[in-house]
């Protein structure tokens, strides 16, 4: 747990550069994230936080590391992701429905069209579906990320122990590959 | 089931029981029942289902599992007309693809689906073992053989009218041999009786070391010494002991035990006999594939011809307690039935799923007793072995692999058909004799076979070299080998028996892989994928069928790689679905077409 | 005869066997973990997961079919056989609908627990995302097919525990599926009870009791304590039953 600590920041080494975004997710493994508590200090020393939801910035910028919570469930979800690959050296895949497709995905079981119709009958508008161009149109079907871009790493989870999330950014910090170990591998 | 007169005169009811009374009301014969019900039925709905296995004294799940496990048994109706292209490689470089479409479309018909007023039905199926006369399809379960544009326009035409297929041209059904080169199998004309006269005089000792002497291997593909086999039978104490002919020729390519049981039916059946003689049984089946369901009226007529010359029967030949007979059993559209054991299950009544082996079926088959399955093909060498005598068949061949072999010739050949040499023959030859087109690769015995290049066509056909149950299909200069890897890919995944993980799941995972890469998405990472998924398959999975689903793939791969390379995107990853199709449903519901509305498959374009 | 000759080796550790065992038998009783979900020691052995896969003389086989042999040479604990291990997981995830957070099962579920052990990280193929039904008809216990792994655990102890024939696996290939003993098909019109044998038997949440979802909290289930190894190879040292 201590390796991040023992690389010196006074050296000219630049910080890494990480970004995080919430595709179709609830935001929990966020939540998980900032579990690390105090020791974000910590790793604020090693790293710059490009979009993710402390900057609030809308657009990623060339990046180190990315990680994605959520599953992939209509048009602006693969501008975002396909931006994230783009500009992510390593590209890391955060919780349930970024690694399966989790909740969202419960909704591939029903036919697209019956879903929309259903969930907006009798909601004014005569039923109809909202069709401002504003709003991201969804996909047939929600897919888990790895099926729409290539990702380097996966911590599962729902959401992931934020040990997990602690042991990739420091494993990723001081340059190794991650290796999660049965106890911080958890689907739930 | 409601009351109505069928084509047999009887009152539904009725016919069903005599169905089942001809069976002896035997769960065992269930797929039996279930085939000749449903020809009586068009198709078995749950009521049947229920009715079936009351009367049966079976739980309802069995029936289900049996009833969902073969192709040709339907659970919904199909269509009065039922049609099923044979989708095998070589019926695909026939043009086949373009007259499905063209069917499809001139009845408005989507694949699989049943057209509104419940005429008829258009679907794939696997080969029907008419590559030398195809492109085929089968409707309602009888073969169709040349077809051609005008043919298919002639079929709909009597889709339309409702010709009952009993009444179509019986040109569209004629079934040509085609023997292009016959050695000693396809030249001798069987005598009847003969060889089992000598077998007798030999006594069973006799007969195995005849065969043991001849080194006569099994023609099924796996090269099993016939004599060890009937010697291990004879050996196992039991209350009863059978003799099966497996004559569920499903390799694709394969199409030689059709001719030999359309044309050389005495000398099979005399094969079982001796077997049976050999090894104590008084039973045997012949299990036909439900593609051939044609041949049954020609082989019931062969089998009443034996039991009038008392070659069949009781005291056959006049040897006192020689009692032996003969029940041909239909497949009902199951590749995998063609593995032993799980052709033992489907005679059970089951689906045919195949068994941990051992026990082995010569200790424990059929009704878990000692159970003797041979090939068509080897049946018939061993009327010859019985004939000249395991010396002189020792002669011919090589030494590994004695006697003569049948090849199934189809591809890009002059004359597609039969070909019997000696074991030992050059591929060169064979492709010389048939009259090759410019020949790129042929892959030999079948799906699960090898694939050579021109750089192999000196290599035999042995055992030792390259060994086959027969398929011999050739591709000329511009087939593109990676659509063959497809084609067999679909195959696998269609007929695997769904028992073991890695086969279940891994050839549809192949399937789906190749199909990215034919639509124009894959890169290198499927290519890895690949790599990894057919060797957990190939080391994992329980029969043959799962662990040879991959072998054509590897092969391609290694040997024709440029038909893969070609079509590779040159990123590292694309998804396997093209992405703004998938906004298709939304942008219908939503009635939007805006930018927003529509994404790039391909990465490079979105940025 | 001597031990010496009523025993083989995995992974160059010495194991006794009585004749008629198989490997995975004899591996479990000497608290060597294979990995393994359609075997149940109450069970015949049925071979159909193949997580269990070993190689044995250079041959490579299911642990729970091949019978233990004097001198057997087996390898199991190989990082070539549990990437294999792992690859057949991953296909198990794909083929169904496993989601383990919406899952009464998660925690003492033997497919997660295996995941957890092989240190799978994700399904990595494509899903395959089958439309399956859930069967809720019965008044005690829920059927979820979307779960079900093939293992055929409740099609044997139905039929060989409980006479009853509850279930069976219908199907080819991928669409294997299982189907219940009763006109309507649902489990609820079936001779199924909350007793039965079948009804405990599932590794995963395809068959599970009704009205006692998550009843253990987060932290104590069966595999939040301990590893399904740790689990298993603790069984075997108290020589209990599982």
């Amino acid at each position: 747990m201590n390796a991040i600590a023992d690389v010196d920041t006074r050296s000219a080494v630049r910080k890494l550069r990480v970004a995080t975004t919430s595709l179709g997710g609830c935001c929990g493994c966020h939540m998980s994230f900032l579990d690390i508590d105090e020791r974000i200090i910590q790793l604020a020393e090693h790293v710059d936080f490009d979009r993710c939801p402390l900057t609030d910035l809308k657009h990623c910028g060339p990046c180190d590391i990315g990680i994605i919570e959520g599953a992939v469930c209509n048009a602006e979800n693969v501008h975002v992701l396909r931006e994230f690959r783009r500009n992510c050296k390593v590209l890391v895949a955060l919780g349930a429905c970024a690694v399966t497709g989790g909740l969202p995905a419960l909704r591939n079981r029903v036919d697209l069209d019956d879903c929309l119709t259903r969930v907006y009958a009798g909601r004014g508008n005569g039923g109809a579906v909202p069709n401002d161009p504003e709003l991201p149109l969804l996909l047939d079907s929600v897919f888990p990320i790895n099926e729409v871009v290539r990702v380097d790493y996966f911590v599962p989870g729902c959401p992931p122990p934020e040990q997990a999330i602690w042991k990739l950014l420091s494993d990723l910090i001081v340059g190794h590959m991650l290796r999660l170990e049965d106890k911080l591998i958890r689907f739930d | 089931m409601s009351q109505s007169v069928g084509d047999d005169g009887l009152p539904l009811d009725q016919a069903v029981e005599s169905i089942l009374l001809r069976h002896q009301r035997d769960p065992a014969c269930l797929v039996q029942i279930l085939r000749e019900l449903q020809d009586r039925l068009d198709y078995i709905s749950p009521r049947t289902v229920q009715q079936l296995a009351a009367k049966l004294e079976i739980p309802i799940t069995r029936v289900k599992s049996t009833l969902a496990f073969y192709s040709f048994l339907y659970d919904e109706p199909r269509g009065r007309y039922r049609i099923l292209f044979s989708d095998n490689i070589t019926d695909r470089m026939l043009g086949s693809m373009a007259l499905y479409r063209h069917m499809l479309n001139r009845l408005k018909l989507e694949p699989g689906e049943v057209s509104a007023d419940g005429l008829v039905s258009v679907a794939l199926t696997s080969c029907t073992g008419m590559c030398d006369q195809g492109p085929a399809l089968l409707v309602n379960n009888r073969a169709v053989t040349r077809l051609t544009p005008e043919r298919i326009d002639e079929i709909i035409g009597l889709i339309r009218a409702q010709v009952p297929v009993s009444a179509w041209p019986a040109a569209y059904f004629k079934v040509e041999d085609n023997i292009r080169r016959a050695d000693l199998l396809l030249n001798t004309e069987w005598v009847p009786g003969a060889a089992l006269q000598t077998a007798i005089e030999r006594g069973p000792h006799g007969v195995l070391a005849e065969l043991k002497q001849s080194n006569l291997r099994g023609r099924g593909g796996a090269g099993f010494t016939t004599g060890i086999k009937w010697e291990a039978a004879r050996k196992t104490p039991a209350e009863a002991r059978w003799v099966v002919c497996n004559a569920d020729e499903g390799e694709p390519g394969t199409f030689k035990d059709r001719v030999l049981l359309q044309s050389y039916a005495g000398s099979i059946f005399e094969g079982m006999i001796i077997a049976a003689y050999t090894i104590g049984a008084k039973r045997g089946f012949l299990y036909l594939r439900g593609e051939y369901t044609y041949l049954l009226p020609s082989l019931e007529a062969t089998l009443a011809d034996l039991r009038r010359r008392n070659l069949l029967g009781e005291d056959i030949c006049g040897v006192e307690g020689f009692d032996f007979e003969i029940d041909v059993h239909v497949g009902a559209g199951a590749y995998v039935c063609g593995e032993e054991t799980a052709l033992i299950e489907s005679l059970e009544g089951k689906p045919g799923r195949p068994r941990i082996r051992p026990p082995f079926p010569v200790s424990r088959g059929y009704r878990d007793q000692p159970t003797v399955v041979n090939n068509v093909e080897t049946l018939c060498k061993v009327v010859e072995v019985m004939l000249r005598g395991g010396a002189w068949y020792k002669g011919q061949g090589t030494r590994q692999s004695t006697g003569t072999k049948i090849l199934s010739v189809s591809g890009d050949v002059e004359r597609p058909g039969l070909y019997e040499y000696p074991f030992g023959v050059r591929v060169a030859q064979v492709l010389e004799d048939a009259g090759a087109i410019e020949p790129r690769a042929v892959q030999i015995s079948g799906a699960s076979g090898t694939c050579l290049t021109r750089r192999e066509f000196g290599r035999r056909i042995a055992f030792e070299d390259v060994p086959t149950a027969g398929s011999f299909m050739v591709f000329g200069k511009g087939r593109d080998l990676f659509e063959m890897a497809q084609n067999f890919a679909h195959f696998f995944a269609h007929e695997s028996c769904g028992f073991c993980t890695p086969c279940r799941v891994g050839t549809s995972l192949v399937a789906s892989i190749l199909d990215k890469i034919g639509d124009g998405h894959g890169t290198e990472y499927e290519m890895n994928e690949l790599a990894f998924l057919s060797q957990v398959i190939r080391s994992a999975s329980q029969c043959g069928l799962g662990q040879a689903s991959c072998n054509a793939l590897t092969d391609t791969i290694q040997k024709f790689r440029g038909d893969y390379e070609r079509r590779l995107r040159p990123i590292d990853f694309e998804p396997a679905f093209d992405l703004d199709a998938a906004l298709g449903k939304a942008r219908a519901i939503t009635g939007r077409d805006d930018s927003g509305a529509r994404l790039s498959t391909r990465v490079d374009i979105d940025q | 005869m001597s031990d010496i000759e009523y025993s083989f080796t995995i992974d160059g550790q010495q194991v006794r066997f009585t004749p008629g065992e198989t490997i995975l038998q004899a591996a479990l009783k000497a608290g060597i973990f294979i990995p393994h979900l359609c075997f149940h020691p109450e069970f015949r052995p049925h071979g159909s997961c193949k997580l269990c896969t070993v190689v044995v003389n250079g041959r490579t086989t299911a642990a729970c079919t091949t019978r233990a042999m004097p001198g057997q040479d087996v390898y199991s604990d190989k990082p070539e056989l549990n990437s294999h291990r792992r690859l057949l997981l991953q296909m198990l995830f794909v083929e169904g609908n496993h989601f383990c957070p919406g899952c009464e099962k998660s925690g003492n579920c033997q497919l997660q627990a295996l995941a957890y052990d092989l240190e799978m990280l994700n399904p990595h193929f494509a899903h395959f995302f089958p439309k399956r039904p859930v069967d809720a008809s019965h008044p005690d216990a829920v059927l979820d097919l979307n779960r079900c792994i093939m293992c055929e655990l409740c099609v044997r102890a139905s039929r060989d525990v409980d006479g009853k024939n509850v279930f069976a696996l219908a199907g080819r290939g991928l669409d294997s599926h299982l189907v219940v003993d009763s006109k309507s098909g649902k489990l609820g019109d079936s001779t199924f009870a909350a007793t039965d044998k079948a009804a405990s038997v599932c590794p995963v949440g395809a068959i599970l009791p009704k009205g006692k979802g998550f009843a253990v909290p987060i932290g104590e289930r069966v595999y939040d304590k301990e590893s399904i190894r740790e689990k298993v190879v603790g069984l075997a040292d108290t020589g209990a039953e599982p």
